[in-house]
């Protein structure tokens, strides 16, 4: 068994505008199971963050506890990494953010970690819009611990084992949206083409960004009555729009405004182009948003791409006034002004 | 684009980059993994099976094979695979070698052959037709067999010992050596009772330069080629101290190594093109320069000064090479002379082939350039009992073309006194091809890919080795330097293959090939395939692997190209729609058999590597 990826890379690989060749982003060898729908996430995310030319080290990566939380390891080594609690990753999040909140924020939890044991903190986050892509590698099971059904799988569906989930899944996208979340997406880990363009849209999104990816657990949830297999998914997942992401700089070209498309402007002057797949889907309109999430559910369908966004929305950082500074680059002075700075405060209370 | 058939032979056979390059298509992976294996001997099989000489080529050969190699293409250097195959010849066990030779069989054919030249186009010959019970005459004009390895290789490059093995393997079967005996009538020899003759007599006229001087100053004019018989059969044994060689092929290197050893004080190499231009190998021109002997490019021969009656210098016109767009070379003088102190001149500027022993009337046609017709399949002449081969079928070449060359001619004569057709009845190449799986991400192929850098072999000192021209210059590998070298190699014949109807499309193996290698899309014309996948494809000479149409309708292209051949594809992927499958290629020798599939059947170990274990 091979541990080690040879260095030896394509000479004519592509670099981007750091004038880094994708190699830079990588991580080591996945220990996680053969054909894993989470390493395709993580090479997508090495493919967004190489494509949007963001420096590695200017990204954060962190997560809970489960295969998904394992996953940042094996993409961008050189980012700073927290592999926290279950369930606790947006704690820990809300601190680093909070801290310096010039870094990239990519949070990687699966479904237990975010639709059990870390609801709480899920819900909080979502209404708190901290600044940062929460991607939720979903496999309706856990893996880890043989794959008993998880609180995403489907009702209905049914087991390795042959047993019947008798329970209602949480539905993330539908949650979220109804929590406040101003960035709503869903994907499928075995199709890039869509992933990559919302991971970029999601890391550049000022705000909480979720993207629930379906990601089959190739050893516990890829059989026939598993609704969360590649096969499955492949054949019931309805996009809702197709996504490109547009730099500032790159003008639009007339391949990417034919047909009928809606550019959303990100507040960093990127955009978000949308080729809608039906002229009645607004994906800036959250009741329209809602309204699809269902109606594509009571038909079967798992509704796909870039669900809802609100570009506009004030982030964690400028709801409570945070310094824009990394608290590491200010002085001793400032971080801790002394006894009669907190007299101050108090006395501002009384 | 159509789907890829991997069941044509020819498709994996190219992806054996060092294998589709030689001309005899050697199995070199297959051999140098087992110098990997410390299993010498069974690697000196595999390469005598395919190519006679390994001691010999291990030394002498223009490895055709390096520039293809795949390694060459991820980094700077492609493997060292000639000096590999003479660590196989170096080390061999000669007990074990000489136990696993063909037995040859009393009870004989019937069918006698006559073999002109002891080449090595003629000795393959004879290697592979006396296991089919053939009685093989061999005549040559010297006094023991080896052709121009023996008179025109020197000595410091090719130890006599090692050609003389080599060349007794073959003449050991049984073959009637003629030698000492100058065959001057194609009609005489017709005459006998043979039923086929191969003529392997090489390219035996060396070019001459007819330029002012010539005539006066020739006691201290040689011919490269000839001169280089007259030291290596020590007819010759000194030369004058200062010594300009004309000429920058292997030819003009190996005199002036040997004008060095002989006497030589000055001695220059001139060459009419730019040093980059020359013919001689790289490795040639390196060992050249590395024995101080200076090359200057750009200088064409206008005069030799001859003074009293003797050869005192030569003048030269300084020329400029530029190259149009195709690449179409002219030549222009600067008007600049220069001149060179000389005591003697060794022109090394070619040769040509000559058969001044066949008579107009032997029913053999001869074309273009008084060269006899040969059919480049089969090498028979239009003379349907005569075969010619090696250097003497189409010019000159090098020894790995003279075997290959053999080996077609031998199947040739064996399917014509078969009464066979030569030209449709010739047996197609031996293939196999199977799976390495020896567990979950257990292969039978050493699958990690090692990132040293091309080992150098060491060099006897310089002092020495001008001392004595028979002192071999060059020591070969030791076993560690070996075995570092043989890691390098990249198990091109390890294929990848692709079973489509196990593919569940995860990406798996997309995102772990190092070199971007696999692509999943949908399908096109070649050109814009190739510009849209994970890496460009732009190197066309390799091929694109493509699969039948998957389930989502895209389908799997894998560009051939910088594959690593290291197993991560196979290994990432959960339902085992990607295999690492050995693929053996032999061509097939004469007697309708293809050469042994797997050395491991053939023979009865290796002592060595018994006694390492």
């Amino acid at each position: 068994m091979s541990f080690y990826k040879p260095t030896f890379r394509h000479p004519e690989s592509p670099k981007n505008k750091l004038g880094l060749t994708t190699r830079a982003y990588e991580g080591p060898i996945s220990t996680l199971c053969a054909g894993c729908g989470h390493d395709s996430i993580s090479a997508a995310i090495v493919q967004a963050v190489w494509d949007l030319g963001i420096a590695p080290h200017r990204v954060a990566k962190l997560s809970g506890i489960g295969c998904s939380s394992k996953s940042p390891s094996y993409f961008l080594s050189k980012a700073s990494g927290f592999n926290s609690v279950h369930g606790r990753m947006p704690a820990v999040m809300t601190g680093a953010n909070v801290a310096n909140g010039e870094l990239h924020y990519i949070g990687i939890s699966g479904d237990g970690d975010t639709a059990s044991i870390g609801m709480g903190q899920f819900a909080h986050v979502i209404r708190r819009n901290l600044n940062m892509m929460y991607l939720v590698e979903n496999n309706g099971c856990y893996g880890l611990t043989k794959g008993q059904d998880s609180a995403t799988a489907d009702e209905g569906s049914k087991s390795k084992k042959g047993a019947i989930n008798p329970f209602e899944a949480i539905d993330l996208v539908a949650l979220s949206l109804d929590l406040g979340a101003t960035f709503v997406a869903r994907s499928f880990s075995g199709d890039k083409e869509q992933l990559i363009p919302l991971i970029k849209a999601a890391i550049s999104h000022k705000g909480f960004a979720l993207i629930d990816v379906i990601s089959p657990c190739v050893t516990f949830n890829n059989h026939q009555g598993s609704t969360k297999s590649y096969d499955y998914t492949r054949e019931h997942a309805q996009a809702a729009s197709v996504v490109d992401f547009v730099p500032t700089m790159q003008e639009i070209t007339l391949e990417q405004v034919k047909g009928s498309t809606r550019e959303v402007e990100l507040h960093n002057g990127d955009s978000v182009q949308l080729r809608k797949l039906s002229d009645d889907y607004d994906p800036t309109d959250r009741k329209v948003a809602v309204n699809a999430v269902m109606n594509q559910k009571a038909e079967g369908k798992l509704l796909t791409g870039l669900i809802y966004i609100n570009p506009e929305a004030d982030d964690f950082h400028q709801m409570l006034n945070v310094s824009d500074k990394p608290l590491n680059q200010h002085d001793q002075q400032t971080l801790c002004p002394g006894a009669s700075a907190l007299q101050e405060i108090n006395q501002g209370f009384r | 684009m159509k789907a890829t058939d991997i069941s044509d032979p020819e498709y994996f056979h190219k992806v054996v980059d060092c294998q589709y390059a030689c001309p005899a298509h050697t199995p070199v992976p297959e051999y140098i993994r087992l110098i990997g294996q410390r299993r010498y001997s069974d690697a000196y099989m595999v390469n005598w099976e395919s190519n006679v000489f390994p001691g010999v080529l291990g030394r002498t050969c223009d490895r055709p094979c390096e520039p293809a190699c795949r390694r060459g293409r991820i980094e700077e250097q492609p493997v060292a695979i000639c000096r590999l195959k003479r660590v196989a010849a170096d080390h061999k066990d000669d007990a074990n070698v000489a136990s696993r030779m063909p037995v040859i069989p009393t009870q004989k054919n019937g069918r006698k052959i006559a073999l002109v030249g002891a080449g090595p186009a003629s000795l393959t010959v004879a290697r592979d037709l006396m296991p089919l019970g053939y009685t093989i005459d061999l005549y040559d004009e010297n006094a023991k067999g080896g052709g121009f390895m023996r008179s025109q290789i020197p000595a410091f490059r090719l130890p006599e010992e090692i050609l003389d093995e080599e060349v007794n393997y073959v003449t050991d079967m049984g073959v009637s050596t003629i030698y000492n005996h100058y065959v001057d009538s194609m009609n005489g020899l017709l005459a006998k009772d043979y039923d086929a003759v191969f003529v392997g007599t090489g390219a035996p006229r060396g070019r001459d330069l007819q330029i002012p001087g010539r005539d006066q100053a020739k006691a201290n004019i040689h011919i490269g080629i000839d001169w280089l018989e007259s030291v290596a059969f020590e007819h010759t044994d000194r030369i004058g101290k200062k010594v300009v060689i004309i000429g920058g092929g292997n030819t003009a290197m190996d005199c002036c190594r040997t004008a060095m050893r002989i006497g030589g004080e000055q001695v220059t190499v001139t060459v009419r093109s730019t040093y980059e231009a020359m013919k001689a190998s790289p490795w040639e021109k390196e060992d050249t320069l590395g024995e101080g002997i200076p090359i200057l490019p750009n200088h064409s021969p206008r005069e030799f000064i001859v003074d009293d009656g003797k050869l005192v210098a030569m003048t030269f016109d300084v020329v400029e090479s530029s190259y149009d767009e195709h690449g179409k070379r002219t030549i222009r003088e600067t008007g600049d002379i220069i001149t060179i102190e000389c005591t003697d001149v060794i022109i090394a500027i070619g040769q040509d082939n000559a058969f001044p022993w066949i008579e107009k009337d032997a029913g053999i046609e001869f074309g273009e350039w008084d060269m006899p017709v040969v059919n480049k399949q089969t090498f028979q002449t239009t003379n349907e009992k005569v075969f010619i081969g090696g250097d003497a079928a189409f010019g000159p070449e090098n020894i790995i073309t003279a075997v290959a060359h053999g080996h077609q001619a031998a199947i040739s004569i064996d399917l014509y006194l078969s009464g066979k057709s030569v030209s449709q009845q010739r047996p197609p190449a031996g293939i196999n091809l199977a799976s390495t799986k020896m567990g979950i991400h257990e292969w039978a192929y050493d699958s990690e890919v090692i990132e040293d850098e091309r080992q150098q072999s060491t060099h006897v000192p310089v002092e020495k080795a001008l001392q004595d021209r028979k002192i071999e210059s060059e020591l070969g590998f030791d076993i560690e330097t070996a075995f570092t070298e043989a890691e390098r190699c990249l198990n091109c014949d390890i294929q990848t293959v692709f079973i489509e109807a196990k593919c569940i499309e995860c990406d798996g193996c997309t995102d772990i090939c190092p070199t971007n290698c696999i692509t999943f899309t949908a399908n096109d014309e070649e050109a814009s395939l190739r510009q849209k996948l994970s890496a460009p494809a732009l190197n066309l000479t390799q091929d694109l692997y493509i699969s039948q149409d998957l389930p989502t309708g895209r389908i799997m292209v894998k560009d051939e190209d910088l594959c690593l051949h290291c197993g991560l594809c196979a290994e990432r992927c959960p339902t085992s729609a990607w295999d690492m499958q050995k693929y053996l290629y032999t061509v097939t020798k004469a007697g309708d058999r293809p050469a042994p599939l797997l050395v491991e059947q053939s023979g009865s170990g290796d002592k060595q590597s018994d006694k390492a274990a």
